[in-house]
């Protein structure tokens, strides 16, 4: 057994343990960490697949970006899951029972395939994903970013809310939307009157 | 260390993301993060068999996988921000205003 193959077999195993401890962890945030492991572990994989520019990516997007947007939502979210997690139990056989179908399809497709082993390419892996990012697939690269803004905009419209009670601020737009009747009143009154 | 080790990987990852979502019907943030271990299965899939076909097109997929998991974590968070706000709850049974 070679270097490599011990190396797969390690990460392979700390990603399924850490898998499996997402799904079935009884705290939420250990969940959370348990998915910042199978990510990383996974990316160590990509390295041995010697796509170092996505292994890259996925520390820095999905650990960096996903993981640490669920954790904060897992602490800033005060909730109570205990009689969701009683709720668990009753699903575990259902769950097994797809599971284990869906597992047993996969495995038997996949031992039916065979793979032909190409010639290494001698390109660096971050050269030649922008070789082909940037010629054949730009529009679709453009479409990703307008994915991207357009979640970004819907997340903030989604959490956004105006607390008028709570806190009196300067609206600046209204101020300059006033007009002299709504904001100016004249009284005539007679001397010795007074109001 | 070949194709069906990586494809078999990818296998047991979708299949625990699978179990994940029914084992936990009605929390919404394991359910999210189940949907985020199948993503990561579809994507070892992708730069496995980008490996082995040479051929840097899958690893071009994963990147647009890659950006839509971020979106859908994105608004998928947001949504259950709004609705805990709503209900103080983050039951899934608990959506249940449309009477769908």
């Amino acid at each position: 057994m070679m270097v490599v193959d011990v190396i797969f077999y390690a990460f392979a195993a700390v990603t399924t343990l850490a898998a499996i401890g997402v799904v079935s962890s009884r705290n939420q945030v250990h969940s959370v960490l348990f998915l910042i492991l199978t990510f990383f572990s996974t990316a160590a994989l990509f390295v041995l697949l010697e796509a170092e520019f996505l292994a890259a990516l996925l520390v820095m997007v999905y650990m960096g970006a996903v993981a640490v947007l669920f954790l904060f939502v897992v602490m800033m979210l005060d909730m109570d899951v205990s009689d969701l997690k009683a709720q668990a139990i009753n699903h575990l056989p259902l769950g097994l029972a797809v599971g284990a179908v869906i597992l047993l399809e996969l495995v038997v497709v996949l031992s039916h395939s065979h793979a032909h082993v190409a010639a290494a390419s001698t390109v660096p892996n971050t050269l030649a994903i922008g070789r082909t990012l940037y010629t054949q697939y730009l529009y679709p690269f453009e479409l990703a970013s307008l994915i991207l803004l357009v979640a970004l905009i819907g997340a903030v419209v989604l959490t956004l809310r105006e607390r008028k009670k709570v806190m009196r601020r300067q609206v600046i737009s209204q101020q300059i939307a006033r007009t002299r009747s709504e904001a100016v009143e004249l009284v005539q009154r007679k001397p010795g009157e007074g109001a | 260390m070949s194709l069906h080790h990586f494809l078999i990987l990818g296998a047991i990852l979708f299949t625990t993301g699978v179990f994940g979502i029914f084992l936990n019907r009605r929390n919404v943030i394991i359910i999210l993060m189940s949907i985020e271990l199948i993503l990561l299965s579809v994507n070892i899939n992708f730069v496995a068999f980008s490996h082995y076909n040479n051929d840097v097109t899958g690893q071009i997929f994963t990147f647009f996988v890659l950006a839509v998991a971020a979106a859908e974590a994105a608004i998928g968070l947001a949504i259950l921000v709004a609705f805990f706000r709503n209900r103080a709850t983050i039951d899934v049974e608990r959506i249940d205003t449309l009477k769908g």
